[in-house]
């Protein structure tokens, strides 16, 4: 597994036998991933020439592995393409197969080889160092710690899943372990956050090739996320967009409307704030996306969505419009329909401080009174 | 999975998949886009690609663009990294490019404007060292081997 990345890419990949038009393909694969314009072709080329594999150190914290998984189910590059040939994974205990103090070990060793080169990888959150260390640690040794001594001298450090990017389900209330992202613990590194529960493989692997092509962090949104794939909002490239601006919505899962393919805004759907690439990409190999299964959004790749109301309920939207100025916006189109989503988004950010929790009591009563 | 036709699904039997029998629309800008891109083809020789993989399409927009350019006279297949499938639609100049990967699923899915895609032709390092390669190959067969052979022409 342990391979030292003092060959650029392209020695190493003639080294595997890849011929002029593998390359080539490689390239033109890349800049789809990367949701580039194939006129970059030319110029990924010469950079993928030139790069040199960074050592990759993987942390998993607080997490349900769910990243991990998404990522070996990542066919753009394959997993395999990845870690022989793009990164240097020396670190990650899920996938490596050496244990205990040789795993430790070779943690220290890529850190002192690669010190201040070498990316960090963090999945899962990580209880605050307020917190009882106890709840999650790795080796005896508590993630906060860990976090902390492997990020000292990265060059960088990717957030992994929503969890790692914006504390995920670990901090949804009550918030029992002091859970934490980890931006709100590395403060003097860059972090880049590729939230997502999970995020899209493709997701993952595109912002890796990103600083491979580049050999730097890509530009990002005010949440720390990569514009290239959080740049739109699903509901902007929906394809049922065009029956939320005629207004036409399903109602129930079953109605007419949703036979129809309708727009699923009613039936909770958290497109229109949330910022990320399912409705291009997609998944499963690209075959298909929740929405276009048929069921809303639920915002997963936004902060506090775990706490941000029902996955059933519409996007909560300012008092002053009520549902009759939202049917009218809804038709009123694009421009209407953009600005309603930074009001409700911007509604979001200032709820999210006073959101109570939810009782069982609550639910049951809720469930009892909606129809189905 | 060896079948040179980029696969286009049947529809789902029965309009299981909500909104499967019915049209998105998205087919119709990127025809005019095609339209935009022949016409740079046409008047400069300027070729184009565009990446399908990053078109918010729905059940069914794909298939009916696929469905729109039809399909032409040529077909061929590039291995390396595992398979690309070029197909020529029914318009010249407009080619169908499927990058696969070794396991057979889809990496890319590109329309290239242009006389020839660029993966189908030889890249330029490869063509300077054809000559060397022909030599070697020669060399190799033993059929240039008799020591009277009369000397490569200069
Ligand atoms: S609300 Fe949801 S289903 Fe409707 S157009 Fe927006 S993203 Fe698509
Ligand atoms: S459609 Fe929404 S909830 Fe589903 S994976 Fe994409 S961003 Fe997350």
């Amino acid at each position: 597994m342990r391979k030292r990345p003092d060959k650029t890419l392209g020695e190493s990949l003639r080294d595997h036998g890849l011929s002029r038009r593998g390359f080539l393909k490689l390239c033109a694969a890349t800049a789809s991933l990367m949701a580039l314009p194939p006129s970059m072709v030319p110029a990924i080329a010469a950079a993928l020439e030139q790069a040199r594999r960074p050592s990759v150190i993987w942390l998993s914290f607080q997490e349900c592995t769910g990243c991990t998984e998404s990522l070996t189910r990542a066919h753009a590059p394959t997993l395999e393409d990845l870690i022989l040939d793009f990164i240097s994974l020396d670190y990650h205990h899920t996938l490596q197969a050496a244990s205990g103090d040789a795993a430790e070990e070779a943690r220290f060793q890529a850190m002192e080889e690669n010190k201040g080169r070498y990316l960090v990888i963090v999945d899962g959150s990580i209880p605050g160092p307020d917190a009882n260390p106890g709840f999650s640690t790795v080796a005896g040794h508590s993630n906060y710690d860990i976090l902390m001594e492997t990020v000292e001298h990265a060059a960088a450090v990717i957030a992994v899943g929503t969890c790692a990017a914006f504390g995920g389900l670990p901090q949804a209330r009550p918030n029992p372990t002091g859970a934490m992202s980890v931006m709100e613990l590395v403060r003097d590194k860059p972090v880049i956050n590729v939230p997502g529960c999970p995020p899209i493989p493709m997701v993952i692997t595109g912002v890796v090739a990103h600083y491979l092509v580049f050999g730097r962090l890509p530009e990002l949104d005010g949440y720390g996320r990569p514009l290239a794939f959080y740049g739109q909002s699903i509901h902007d490239r929906c394809y049922r967009r065009p029956f939320y601006d005629k207004g036409l919505f399903a109602e129930s899962f079953d109605d007419e409307g949703a036979k129809q393919g309708w727009c699923l805004y009613r039936l909770g759907c958290k497109g229109p704030t949330t910022y990320n690439a399912c409705a291009t990409m997609k998944w499963n190999d690209g075959t298909s996306w929740p929405v276009e299964a048929g069921h809303p959004c639920l915002g997963c790749s936004e902060p506090k969505f775990w706490d941000a109301g029902g996955f059933y309920e519409p996007v909560s939207v300012p008092l002053t419009l009520g549902p009759t100025t939202l049917l009218g916006a809804g038709a009123a189109g694009a421009v209407v329909g953009g600005g309603l989503a930074t009001l409700a988004r911007k509604q979001r950010k200032e709820e999210a401080g006073a959101r109570q929790p939810v009782t069982v009591d609550e639910l049951e009563q809720k469930l009892s009174t909606t129809p189905p | 999975m060896s079948s040179l036709e980029p696969k286009i699904d049947p529809p789902a039997p029965g309009g299981s998949c909500p909104g499967a029998t019915h049209e998105h629309g998205h087919a119709l800008p990127i025809l005019h886009e095609i339209r935009h891109a022949l016409e740079r083809l046409l008047a400069g020789g300027e070729s184009t690609c565009i990446d399908l993989h990053s078109m918010p399409f729905g059940p069914g927009d794909l298939e009916r663009l696929t469905a729109v350019l039809g399909s032409g006279e040529v077909q061929a297949r590039v291995e390396a990294l595992g398979p690309t499938l070029i197909r020529e639609t029914a318009i010249p100049g407009v080619w169908l490019v499927d990058y696969r990967s070794l396991e057979d699923q889809r990496l890319s899915y590109q329309i290239e404007i242009a006389a020839i895609p660029e993966i189908l032709r030889p890249r330029p390092e490869d063509l300077a060292e054809s000559l060397g390669v022909l030599e070697a190959r020669l060399a190799e067969s033993g059929l240039d081997a008799t020591p009277n052979a009369s000397p490569p022409s200069s």
